[in-house]
């Protein structure tokens, strides 16, 4: 059952095993065992970016290509939402619209970067999609009529996922049950099951072939696979989840702005939580996007802790200074890609595949 | 009887150099044909015409009498042109079986089912195991490709061919870097291949002894043409081989 839902691609390691389990309880007991609302936020976020790491390893980790471009599919589900609840309201049918309309985007939006650029050398489709979010970045903050230029556009959302809404008078185990809590348990429930349909996807027989192709195209050509529709196919799925991950960053801020879902930023972060999880290994995008996530918003609590008690050292105190986190940030980035080129899920399961033949050798 | 293969003036120019000049060359079902010639002769471009990794300046490459000049390396592949490479090219990250599997999975025709789970299609996995059993490389199913010995990299590149099934086996210096005791499983299989005696065989090899046991028919290219073909005795006594091949000055 368990291996039928996980597409028989169980975590294959002990520690990750125990790492997702860790992930998953600390996400469903965030409002019980953290209270306030940026535990809930930081929560919200890592469910929002495993989803997007996700979809961005499915490109870059699967199929080998390398995208630029992947924040404008997250910012093109978000304006989604953000665009469709302004004019509609705050109503099913506009959260609705706002997500089918993004899709279509998206979908017509990759298919045609795709077509027209996946034939040439990856270096140059990484300057196309470069070019093309850039594009797409400057005209979201230029049609500010329909975008809300760079102030971005607040809205309401649906009652039941407003702050106001409430499930029933008492708190539950000092918990109010209004319609924050209700928004964040759907966006678990959503998370896991987008996570566990790519995990389908890379691996099903398409999923094989996109690694072969990223493996080496020309044989794959070889074996008789088409390369240019299955990289095309791999980047318009790839696309359309990062744009679900989009409707979602959207419905939960209940704002949406160039900055929060389009920055370059954003796409470094994601670059970053894919290589630190794992390349080509789904649990990576999991481990990578909950680690860089809590570290992004309690380092700087840490090192403030840090900063007081070594108050009176001089340059330690420099140091740990909590405007310093992003140098820690990067220090801490190039120890693991030195030390663990295949990311923290790759090389957890390289040791345990080890102990294994080891086990199975000594009889 | 209609040709299993056949290219009519096959040529491909780079810049000003004709690597491939105007070969037209027919291939009957049930032959192995071995192609020899001095290194540079274009005997491996005359395999990427054919399989379609080159596209060729001039000429047409007909199967079972079609005109195929047209299709990709991929359709090429579907249609049942099989290719093994001259420098061995595998998944290197990939596991032995999966190498074999993928070759397997493309002619079920799976490649776009995005919904079911890989390994639920066990027929796929016991065809990959058959053909990993032929190639003696069971028993390093689960290794990456790229940690095989030189010698079970070969072995490998030629399972994927078998694996393939198609219905023209090119074979470009299948014993390339082998050791002498690990030949004879790839003759082996060649020679099985000939028994069955309805696939066309291409093979590109250097060693004479094995050419001249195995082949129906010789063609000599050099310099990009055509310049000898016939029965195996004849073609190996002739003096242009003698000249262009084994690089013996033939006395004027």
């Amino acid at each position: 059952m368990l291996n039928h839902l996980l597409s028989g691609d169980l975590p294959r390691s002990r520690v990750l095993a125990l790492m997702l389990v860790v992930i998953l309880a600390g996400l469903l007991l965030t409002p019980f065992i953290f209270p306030g609302a940026k535990a809930l936020n930081v929560a919200a976020k890592i469910c929002i970016f495993i989803v997007l790491v996700s979809s961005f390893d499915l490109l870059l980790g699967y199929t080998g290509i390398v995208s630029f471009a992947h924040t404008m599919f997250f910012g093109i589900g978000a304006y989604g939402i953000a665009i469709a609840l302004t004019r509609f309201g705050p109503t099913w049918k506009g959260v609705a619209v706002g997500v089918v309309a993004a899709l279509a985007v998206s979908l017509v939006l990759s298919l045609v970067i795709g077509l027209f650029s996946l034939r040439v050398k990856a270096m140059f489709y990484a300057m196309i999609t470069l070019a093309v979010a850039s594009a797409f970045m400057t005209m979201a903050s230029q049609f500010s009529e329909f975008t809300g230029g760079e102030d971005g556009l607040s809205f309401k959302v649906p009652e039941l996922l407003t702050p106001g809404f409430s499930l029933r008078e008492a708190p539950f185990l000092g918990v109010s049950l209004d319609g924050k809590l209700i928004t964040f348990y759907l966006l678990i429930a959503v998370t896991v099951v987008l996570f566990l349909v790519m995990l389908r996807i890379v691996n099903s027989p398409f999923g094989r072939v996109l690694q072969a192709i990223r493996e080496n195209e020309f044989r794959a050509e070889a074996l008789g696979y088409r390369t240019v529709s299955y990289r095309t196919s791999s980047n318009v799925l790839s696309a359309m989840f990062a744009t679900l991950a989009g409707t979602l960053l959207a419905l939960w801020l209940r704002y949406n702005g160039p900055d929060t879902s389009l920055s370059f930023e954003i796409m470094v972060d994601l670059l970053l939580m894919v290589v630190i999880g794992g390349m080509g290994t789904l649990y990576g995008s999991v481990v990578g996007a909950a680690l860089f996530i809590v570290a992004q918003n309690y380092l700087q609590d840490l090192m403030k802790l840090a900063g007081t008690a070594s108050a009176g050292i001089p340059l330690l105190r420099d140091l740990v200074h909590p405007d310093r986190w992003l140098l820690w940030l990067g220090i801490l980035f190039i120890l693991s890609v030195y030390r663990f080129p295949a990311g923290i899920v790759g090389n957890l399961r390289l040791s345990a595949w080890r102990k294994r033949t080891q086990a199975a050798r000594e009889g | 009887m209609t040709l299993a293969l056949e290219t009519q003036d096959l040529t491909i120019r780079f810049g000003g150099h004709v690597a491939v000049s105007a070969v037209s060359c027919g291939f009957e079902p049930g032959t192995l044909t071995a192609i020899v010639g001095p290194n540079g002769a274009g005997k491996t471009t005359y395999f990427n015409l054919i399989s379609g990794q080159l596209k060729a300046s001039a000429g047409k490459v007909l199967l079972h009498g079609k005109d195929i000049s047209g299709l990709s390396a991929p359709q090429r592949s579907l249609k049942g042109i099989g290719r093994a490479f001259q420098l061995t090219n595998l998944f290197p990250n990939l596991s032995v079986l999966e190498n074999i599997r993928l070759a397997v999975q493309s002619r079920s025709g799976l490649g776009h089912n995005l919904w079911s789970i890989w390994s639920s299609h066990k027929g796929i996995i016991a065809r990959a195991e058959e053909v990993l059993e032929a190639v003696a490389l069971t028993a390093k199913r689960d290794l990456a490709a790229s940690a095989l010995p030189h010698g079970d990299q070969r072995k490998l590149e030629v399972g994927i061919l078998m694996a393939l099934e198609p219905d023209i086996f090119m074979f470009d210096e299948p014993t390339a870097g082998m050791s002498v005791d690990e030949v004879p499983v790839i003759l082996d299989l060649i020679r099985g291949l000939k028994a069955r005696s309805d696939k066309t065989i291409l093979l590109v090899e250097h060693k004479m002894d094995v050419v001249r046991e195995l082949s129906d028919r010789i063609i000599v290219l050099h310099n990009g043409a055509l310049v000898a073909d016939g029965d195996p005795a004849t073609v190996i006594a002739s003096p242009i081989v003698q000249e262009a091949y084994l690089g013996v000055e033939v006395a004027k």
